[in-house]
């Protein structure tokens, strides 16, 4: 497996070899699909922008942006991760051991991400199709604007959870301080037990479907309402 | 941006690296902010003396006899130590308000930086290896410092608009975000009578927790109230002559990263900051929570 050591090797350097390594197992040019990265010391843009079935570990924190933009990659940070990581993620694996600072899966369109700690805040925000799994809690504003994927919480949510929600599917096991604007409670049917069992075993969590409820949109922000016509 | 850093030791035998240490933090944080850079550092030793750090623009003209002077128009000895475009200058604690005075009064080439038994405050425009080269602060000991690296926003790149701000004896003041309502919080404290000598918003920051002290409250309650009465973006970090505050505003978009062993408590913008700090691997890292006061004491 080879292994890049940051405390020696340069971050562009290093991006630049992944990317190239990813391109070359997706076009069956390699068969290189394990890569390791030691020292991150928490820095930023690590593992940004692959495009290609490769599984990276990162052996400690990282900083800012850690696999964004991720496209069938596969990541796994042993350690806690700095803001946005798994930003704008279309598919793939994100995986962080430790905990996930603010607006970890911004607007991601795809692939899962697992925080097996907790999540601050703005979790999910704009999320656009991307499925992720806290094991803990997650912050104040998480799944703002989220518009679409799910967002499984197997802890707490904090304030304001959905605010001007658009259609994501949001699960939590345990409390909710406030809910957003728009967001309500839902029923939790049989396809969303399904839907929870199959996110919870790809996300190695220890939750059973049933303890979870559900919160989605109550629809009255983003659509027309024929009451409100005389006000356009 | 602006880069935060703060290092409250609780073990002493690191007290002989707290300035390197602090120093290495700070310069980690550089591309936070590149204008201008300070620090804040509590000396382990205060052997009962009174410290008044001040800068001066033309420091070999205005340091030359500075001492003498000082300890003439005061009538109680005062000594001077250089380093660069500061000077602390050491005089008995019951001499310290006549001659904070007379500085204001009669040396306008001088800009006071901080005051306080246990405090020393360093800080010019340029990047943080440069300011800490400039003042030597990897060769200063201590017990806790705050340091700053700053992008501004909210006031002009100058001497005094960099942090930190200190406006109390041993209390300063460090801040990532920008204030709206300091203008009008600013005209409100200078009715009160707070001296506040800048346009900068951190200052107000200061000069309030400042006030609410005065008013009887002690560091935690005064950040409290802060909650209420400051519009805006804030990470603060806040040291006093044996205490520590971390505070974030209730929305938290500034970052902030938190590292605690039995020898120390630290803060930096990013963990970047802290990855050189001994014992991190072991250490219980953790973002500190929105609106809630974070504070230790010795």
């Amino acid at each position: 497996m080879p292994t890049i050591d940051l405390a020696k090797d340069d971050l562009r350097a290093l991006n630049q070899q992944l990317q190239t390594a990813a391109r070359a197992v997706a076009e069956a040019q390699s068969n290189e699909t394990q890569w390791r990265i030691d020292n991150p010391r928490g820095s930023h843009a690590i593992a940004v922008g692959l495009d290609g079935p490769i599984a990276v570990t990162v052996g400690g924190s990282t900083g800012y942006y850690c696999a964004g933009m991720n496209k069938e990659a596969s990541i796994t940070v042993e350690g806690s991760a700095g803001p946005g990581v798994a930003e704008n993620m279309m598919s793939g694996t994100v995986v962080i051991e430790g905990d996930a600072s603010q607006y970890a899966g911004a607007t991601g369109r795809g692939g899962l991400l697992v925080v097996k700690g907790n999540a601050a805040s703005r979790c999910g925000i704009s999320m656009k199709g991307i499925d992720i799994v806290v094991h803990g809690n997650i912050g104040h504003m998480s799944a703002f604007m989220a518009q679409s994927g799910t967002l499984v919480v197997c802890g707490d949510a904090g304030d304001a959870l959905g605010d001007s929600l658009y259609e994501a599917r949001l699960f939590v096991r345990g409390s909710v301080k406030s809910l957003g604007a728009d967001c309500v409670e839902k029923e939790m049917r049989p396809e969303y037990l399904e839907l929870l069992a199959d996110l919870l075993e790809r996300a190695g969590a220890d939750a059973r479907p049933e303890e979870f409820r559900r919160y989605g949109s109550a629809r009255q922000l983003y659509t027309f309402n024929i009451d409100n016509a005389s006000s356009y | 941006m602006c880069g935060i850093v703060g290092l409250f030791l609780k073990d002493d035998s690191l007290s002989p690296r707290l300035g390197g240490m602090l120093s290495d933090m700070l310069v980690t944080m550089t591309d936070r902010g590149p204008d201008s850079a300070g620090i804040a550092v509590y000396g382990a030793e205060t052997s009962g003396g009174f410290k008044i750090t001040v800068q001066a623009e033309d420091p070999e003209t205005a340091f030359a006899q500075l001492a003498e002077h000082l300890s003439a128009a005061t009538g109680q000895p005062c000594s001077l130590a250089a380093k660069s475009t500061h000077a602390v200058i050491s005089t008995a604690p019951d001499n310290a308000a006549a001659l904070i005075s007379h500085l204001r009064e009669s040396h306008s080439d001088l800009r006071i930086m901080s005051t306080g038994e246990a405090m020393e405050i360093y800080k010019e425009v340029g990047l943080p290896r440069d300011v800490s080269t400039r003042f030597e602060i990897g060769a200063m000991g201590g017990t806790h410092g705050i340091g700053h690296t700053r992008m501004a926003t909210e006031s002009a790149v100058t001497t005094m608009g960099a942090h930190p701000f200190s406006t109390g004896a041993d209390q300063c003041l460090v801040h990532n975000g920008s204030l709206s309502n300091h203008n009008s919080l600013r005209r409100k404290l200078q009715r009160e009578g707070v001296r506040i000598e800048t346009e900068n918003d951190t200052e107000v920051a200061a000069a309030y927790l400042t006030y609410r002290m005065q008013q009887g409250r002690n560091l935690g309650q005064a950040l409290e109230d802060s909650l209420d009465d400051l519009d805006g973006f804030f990470t603060f970090v806040v040291g006093t002559k044996n205490g520590f505050g971390v505070l974030r505003d209730p929305i938290a978009c500034k970052p902030a990263v938190m590292a605690e062993t039995d020898a120390y408590v630290a803060f930096g913008s990013e963990y970047r900051a802290l990855v050189s700090l001994p014992g991190i691997d072991a250490a219980r890292v953790w973002e500190p929570e929105p609106a809630n006061v974070y504070f230790w004491e010795r």
